[in-house]
C-alpha cells in the first residue's frame, strides 16, 4: 500500500508539475522523462538482474531509428512509429542477448559494446537511407498522434509523462513479481539459482529483452517528441548515460532510474551554465556519490530507513 | 529399478581421478550416506548426480529416464534437489524470499504457504524477514536445507549438511531426515559417522574415486577394507 501510495504520488506530482512549470523546465521534464523510462530499462538489467551492458545506446538507438526511419521514408504516423520503435528496441536486445549473454561479466561488457559500436557504425555506412552523420529531421506527419502534434508543448508533455507512467507501473509490477525475484537471485548468486531449477540463459534473455523494449520505446519516444533522430544517439555515451543515472539513483530500485535523470540533467544543466568545464563538476559528484552513497541514493534510502522500498 | 541409477560414472580433472567408474543405486524411500575420506571425490560425484559437472562416461538414470545430458536445472525440476556443501544462498535477499525462489520452482501456488511450511521442519518459522547473509552459519545451514525441501524433491542430496551445526541442532536434523522418507530418497555425504550410523539404511564408500564398499551399516563397518581406508581402526 505504502509502496503503491509512493510511486503515485510521483506520477501526481509530475503531472501537476506538467501544468504549473514554465515552460523551459516543462521541456526539459518531459525529456528527463522519456530518458527516465531509457534508465528504468537499463535498471532491470543492470540494477536487478546485474548485467552490466555497455550497449544500451544499441537498443535507444534502434528504438529512435525503428520509429523515425518509417516516419521519414513511408509517412507512419507517431502511434504505429512508437510501436515500431520499441519493438525494435526489444528485438536487438534478444539478438544481441543470444550472443552476449553466452559470456558474463566483463566479456559481456565488450562484447554488449562492440555491438553497438558495430550499430553505430552501420548507421553511417547506410548514410543515404538514414541520414548518416547528420541525421534527420522527423516530418510533422510522423509526430502526429490522435489529432494532436507531438511538436506542441501540452500533447510533448502528456505523452512523456504517460510514456513514463506505463514505464514506471510496469516495473513495479515486474520487480515485485516472482519473475522479480528471478531477477534478483541470478544478480546474487546464479549457481544458486540454477540449481533451484532456474534456466540463468533464458531468464536473462527475458530481462534482456524487456529491458531493449524500454529502452526503444524511449528513443522512439525521444525520437518523435524532440523531432530529430541522428547517429549520435547509438553513441557509447548513450550506453553510459543510463548507467549514471541508475547509479546515481539507485540501482536496484524502482524510482532511482527516474531520480538519477533529473539530477544528473539537471547538474549537467546548472554546471554547463556555470563553467565551461562542467564534466568536471560531474565527475566530481560522481566520485562523492561513490564515496558516499555507492548504493545510490535510494540505495540509501532503502539501507537506512525502507527496506522494503522496491 | 531404482530411482537413481548411475553406471561407470566418470570424471577425472587432468591426472587426478576424482570420480572413476563409479556404479551406484539410489533406491526410493531410503537414507543412503555417502563416506569416504576428504579428497575421496563425494562431492564431484554426487555434482554428476546433479547436473553442475558434466561426466566423462558414464550414464545417470532417474526412474529409467537417461538424464546423463540434461542440464542441471532441469533435474531440478524433475525432481533431483542439491544442497551445497559451501553453504550457498542468496545472502542480499530475505529469508522468505530465499525458500521462496526454491518453492516458485517447484510450481507452487500458494508461495506464502510453502514456505512457512519449509521453515517451519527446520525450525526457523519467526525468521522469514531476516537477512539472509547475517545469519549465523548454523541458521544458514538450515536456510541451505529449507530450500532443498521447499523443491518438494523426489532425491534429495545433503552434502555435509551437519557441517557447522551445534550438537543440539544435530538432533533436531536427524529428526528431520527421517520424516522425509519414504516421500523422498536421501542420499547423505557426511563426515559425522554417529550420525551416519543413526540415519543411514545403506552406505557407500569412495576412496580414490572409487566405491570401497557398499552395503547396510553393519556390513559396511565390518569390512576389512573399510576398516583398513577409512575408519582407521
Ligand atoms: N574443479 C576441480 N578441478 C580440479 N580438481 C578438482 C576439482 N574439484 C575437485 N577436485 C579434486 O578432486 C578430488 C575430489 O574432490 P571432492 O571435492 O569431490 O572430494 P570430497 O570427497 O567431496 O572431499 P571433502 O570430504 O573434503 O568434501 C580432490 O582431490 C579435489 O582436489
Ligand atoms: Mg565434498
Amino acid at each position: 500500500m505504502k509502496v503503491w501510495g509512493l510511486h503515485l504520488a510521483v506520477l501526481a506530482a509530475l503531472a501537476l508539475l506538467g501544468l504549473v512549470l514554465p515552460q523551459y523546465h516543462a521541456t526539459n521534464l518531459a525529456r528527463i522523462m522519456v530518458l527516465a523510462v531509457f534508465a528504468m530499462g537499463y535498471n532491470l538489467a543492470f540494477g536487478y538482474a546485474g548485467l552490466l551492458s555497455l550497449g544500451h545506446a544499441l537498443f535507444f538507438a534502434a528504438g529512435m531509428y525503428g520509429a523515425g526511419l518509417p516516419a521519414w521514408h513511408w509517412g507512419w504516423g507517431a502511434a504505429p512509429a512508437l510501436l515500431a520503435g520499441a519493438m525494435a528496441g526489444g528485438l536487438a536486445a534478444v539478438i544481441v542477448g543470444l550472443l552476449a549473454l553466452r559470456t558474463a561479466g566483463v566479456s559481456f561488457m565488450i562484447v554488449t559494446l562492440m555491438f553497438a559500436k558495430a550499430f553505430a557504425l552501420t548507421i553511417l555506412y547506410f548514410n543515404s537511407w538514414t541520414g548518416g552523420d547528420e541525421g534527420f529531421v522527423v516530418p510533422d506527419t510522423g509526430r502526429a498522434l490522435f489529432g494532436a502534434t507531438l511538436a506542441a508543448d501540452g500533447p510533448r508533455y502528456a505523452l512523456a509523462w504517460g510514456l513514463f507512467t506505463v514505464a514506471l507501473g510496469l516495473s513495479l509490477l515486474l520487480v515485485r513479481s516472482r519473475f522479480g525475484r528471478v531477477m534478483v537471485a541470478l544478480r546474487e548468486n546464479e549457481e544458486r539459482a540454477r540449481m533451484l531449477g532456474i534456466n540463468p540463459y533464458a531468464a536473462k534473455l527475458q530481462v534482456m529483452g524487456i529491458s531493449g523494449l524500454y529502452s526503444g520505446a524511449a528513443g522512439a519516444a525521444y525520437a518523435l517528441l524532440f523531432g530529430y533522430v541522428g547517429g549520435t544517439f547509438a553513441d557509447i555515451q548513450y550506453s553510459i548515460l543510463p548507467m549514471l543515472y541508475v547509479l546515481l539513483g539507485g540501482a536496484g530500485t524502482v524510482l532511482g532510474a527516474g531520480l538519477g535523470a533529473a539530477l544528473m540533467f539537471y547538474l549537467t544543466d546548472v554546471a554547463s551554465s556555470v563553467t565551461d568545464a562542467w564534466l568536471f563538476v560531474v565527475g566530481a559528484a560522481l566520485v562523492v556519490l561513490v564515496l558516499f552513497a555507492p548504493k545510490g541514493i535510494l540505495g540509501w534510502v532503502r539501507a537506512r530507513w525502507w527496506r522494503d522500498l522496491p | 529399478m531404482s530411482l537413481l541409477e548411475a553406471r561407470g560414472l566418470t570424471r577425472h580433472f587432468g591426472g587426478l581421478r576424482a570420480v572413476d567408474g563409479v556404479d551406484f543405486d539410489l533406491e526410493a524411500g531410503e537414507i543412503h550416506a555417502l563416506i569416504g575420506p576428504n579428497g575421496a571425490g563425494k562431492t564431484t560425484f554426487v555434482s554428476l548426480l546433479s547436473g553442475r559437472l558434466a561426466p566423462q562416461a558414464g550414464t545417470i538414470r532417474l526412474a529409467g529416464e537417461d538424464i546423463t545430458r540434461t542440464p542441471a536445472h532441469i533435474r531440478v525440476r524433475k525432481g533431483v534437489a542439491y544442497t551445497f556443501q559451501i553453504t550457498s544462498i542468496f545472502p542480499g535477499l530475505s529469508v522468505f524470499d530465499n525458500v521462496a525462489l526454491a518453492a516458485q520452482g517447484a510450481r507452487v501456488r500458494d508461495l506464502k504457504a510453502a514456505v512457512q511450511a519449509a521453515l517451519s521442519r527446520v525450525g526457523m518459522v519467526g525468521m522469514a524477514a531476516e537477512v539472509a547473509g547475517v545469519l549465523s552459519y548454523g541458521h544458514q545451514r538450515l536456510l541451505e536445507l529449507a530450500m532443498g525441501l521447499a523443491l518438494a524433491p523426489r532425491v534429495l542430496i545433503l552434502d555435509e549438511p551437519t557441517q557447522g551445526l551445534a550438537a543440539g541442532e544435530i538432533e533436531g536434523f536427524k529428526a528431520l531426515v527421517r520424516s522425509l522418507v519414504p516421500q523422498v530418497a536421501v542420499l547423505l555425504i557426511e563426515h559425522n559417522m554417529e550420525v551416519v550410523m543413526d540415519l543411514a539404511t545403506r552406505i557407500t564408500v569412495l576412496n580414490f574415486g572409487q566405491v570401497l564398499a557398499q552395503g547396510t551399516p553393519d556390513q559396511v563397518r565390518a569390512d576389512p577394507a573399510v576398516q583398513e581406508a577409512y575408519l582407521g581402526a
